[in-house]
């Protein structure tokens, strides 16, 4: 016999953790959006922020005074990037960019474990993983707990985009880059923000996942995981990032559960890859991606 | 990609020369290298890179695919060869490694397929699909390692028509020969029609689509040889090289780094992917030497891993930005300014 209830425990918990892909993949989109480059350091920023935050707390720093130096070197860690990796590279094809950033994950995760060691330290941010029923079906605190975290990021992101002057010009610059240029924007300065502002989104991620898995090398791995989420929701969308995070949770534990046995198991690994490839086949750019034109 | 192809030479040209000094050097290299250290540790894991970047080359310096799943075709030659030499003892060594090359071609075109409808970015993510799944399916079922707990595999003897390459230099002559052959072949290939294809598709596919080039067999044939090449590289690195190799020696970090020889070495140029994988290859012992030279005992193993990690990826930074097409260009400019200046005919 089916088990409902059991079914909808594994959906509920596949969407919560969702969320936490959601989180990451929202910092490649705000990258992606607004300079084209699809920033495979995000997962080592992510690493990076946890762990420098890990690390000052248990070097006896308070809680929030580790938060604002951490955010202050995400800050600094963007605006260099922008410098020293970006702007040399302008005009070049994005798949220049690409590479570039896979570079630049290097060297951030070879800093990072450089200057804090490699040993995995624990994170608690104060939210117990004990789970609670509601209505016959097991929840945990936690995912709820990061599940409104993301949803209050998202919502924060969309006020500011759409009510204050940085937000405006970020949409400007995702709209039309030349446009952009030619009404005055200064595009270094708002991809120093862009990268400041994913910078903030790697923290935020970095602390909720640090906290699930412990922060340690795996972390940055957790890119691997966005990436899908990514290629469904379409490079281009907050809204494809949000959807395509639930979609591959929820696809992950539904096919782990449910397919993984006729498999042998562990079929965790890359059966977003498989659904995201399939969708792909039938939309070439994503659930929510921009169609793009092309010419000669 | 801003990279130029050079223009199509004579047969008689200094190239051929050149080629005939470099091989003759390559195998007059064995008398002299004295160690064993250096053929073991440096030369044949050289040789087995350099064929694996070949490949990557042909599929993403020439046709312009990006692939992140290098890797997984490594794995999927080193098991073929494994399996035919295990299951069907009949077959000479040779043929399991042409066989392993065509089961690693037959899948690179399962994974290719995508190709035809994605592009830059999605298409790099869906091959990262290969990467999962090939790892995961090499470890999750034991035949593939003949019911090894843990997946490892014990390469069988090269041998050919009877006579056993054991030693470390005799392994070296066996890969070096096969390198060798395999990239003359994949010169040629990318002299004829179909390389010229290659480059139409990677400058730019609709334009190219336009004057006529077949698409769907272009890719497809630059995702088959792509495959094939880093599948033999594959047999090389486990049986020449590792002799003993477990899936997870197949991992996304060796995928970046054949990524990585390319574009360090040079998109586009055979040569590149030598010079690219001897860098690779010999930079870690240099630098573990001059760290541990300057810091002493400071400089351990996980320092050694983790500067490492920082000086490859400011290196892939500093390579596209100051020149993309990598150190086979220095090394060009370089021949450039000592060579006399041709006279007018």
């Amino acid at each position: 016999m089916f088990d409902y209830q059991f079914f909808l425990e594994v959906l509920i918990g596949g969407l919560l953790s969702g969320v936490m892909y959601s989180l990451v993949a929202i910092g490649f989109v705000l990258i992606y959006k607004t300079s084209g480059v699809l920033n495979f350091a995000q997962g080592a920023m992510l690493l990076f922020a946890a762990l420098t935050f890990v690390s000052l707390v248990e070097r006896g720093a308070p809680f929030v005074a580790a938060l604002a130096a951490t955010l202050v070197i995400m800050i600094a860690l963007g605006i260099a990037t922008e410098r020293l990796v970006l702007r040399p590279l302008v005009n070049q094809p994005p798949i220049t960019l690409f590479m570039a950033t896979l570079g630049l994950s290097y060297v951030i995760e070879g800093a990072a474990q450089l200057l804090w060691g490699t040993q995995v330290h624990g994170l608690d941010i104060g939210i117990s993983d004990t789970p609670f029923e509601a209505s016959g079906v097991l929840i945990s605190r936690f995912d709820l707990f990061a599940a409104a975290v993301a949803g209050s990021l998202v919502a924060l992101f969309a006020l500011f985009f759409r009510y204050t002057r940085t937000g405006l010009s970020f949409r400007a610059v995702a709209d039309d880059q030349f446009a952009a240029l030619a009404v005055g924007l200064r595009l270094p300065r708002v991809w120093a923000a862009v990268w400041t502002v994913a910078g903030i989104v790697a923290l935020v991620g970095g602390l909720l996942w640090g906290a699930r898995l412990g922060v340690q090398f795996s972390l940055s791995l957790v890119v691997l995981k966005a990436l899908p989420v990514l290629v469904l929701g379409g490079f281009d969308s907050i809204t494809g990032a949000i959807i395509g995070g639930l979609l591959v949770g929820a696809i992950e534990k539904l096919a782990e559960v449910y397919v993984g046995p006729s498999f042998g198991g562990g079929i965790e690994a890359w059966a977003a890859y498989v659904a995201a490839l399939a969708l792909l086949l039938i939309r070439p750019s994503g659930l929510f991606g921009q169609k793009l034109v092309e010419r000669v | 990609m801003p990279v130029l192809t050079p223009a199509k030479s004579s047969w008689f040209s200094g190239e051929t020369l050149w080629i005939v000094l470099v091989i003759v050097a390559a195998y007059g290299i064995v008398p002299l290298a004295g160690s064993d250290y250096l053929l073991d540790a440096v030369l044949t894991p050289f040789l087995a890179l350099s064929l694996a970047a070949v490949g990557l080359n042909v599929l993403t310096g020439y046709a312009g695919q990006v692939s992140l799943g290098s890797a997984a075709f490594l794995a999927v030659g080193a098991y073929a060869a494994y399996n035919l030499h295990l299951r069907v003892p009949a077959l000479p060594l040779l043929i399991d490694l042409v066989l392993a090359g065509g089961v690693a071609a037959a899948i690179g075109i399962v994974f290719g397929l995508p190709s035809l409808r994605l592009r830059g970015f999605y298409l790099a993510v869906s091959t990262l699909a290969a990467q999962f799944f090939v790892q995961w399916a090499l470890t999750k079922f034991s035949w593939f390692s003949n019911d090894n707990p843990s997946g490892v595999i014990d390469a069988p003897v090269l041998s050919i028509a009877g006579s056993a390459f054991t030693s470390a230099a005799e392994r070296y002559v066996f890969s070096l020969t096969i390198v060798v052959v395999l990239t003359l072949l994949t010169l040629r290939l990318l002299r004829s029609q179909s390389g010229r294809n290659f480059i139409a598709v990677r400058d730019h596919e609709i334009a190219a689509k336009v004057i006529g080039v077949p698409l769907l067999r272009t890719k497809l044939l630059a995702f088959a040889i792509s495959s094939f090449l880093i599948g033999v590289a594959g047999v090389l690195w486990a049986f020449a090289y590792l002799r003993t190799v477990e899936p997870a020696g197949f991992n996304l970090d060796r995928s970046f780094q054949i990524l990585f020889i390319i574009i360090i070495g040079g998109l586009a140029s055979l040569r590149g992917s030598f010079i690219g994988a001897a860098f690779i290859v010999v930079f870690p012992l240099l630098l573990s030497r001059v760290g541990a030279a300057l810091l002493g005992s400071v400089f351990d193993s996980g320092v050694l891993e983790m500067s490492q990690r920082i000086v490859i990826g400011a290196l892939i930074i500093v390579f596209l930005i100051a020149e993309p097409r990598g150190l086979i260009a220095l090394w060009d400019r370089a021949f450039a300014a000592v060579r006399p200046a041709k006279r007018p005919a």
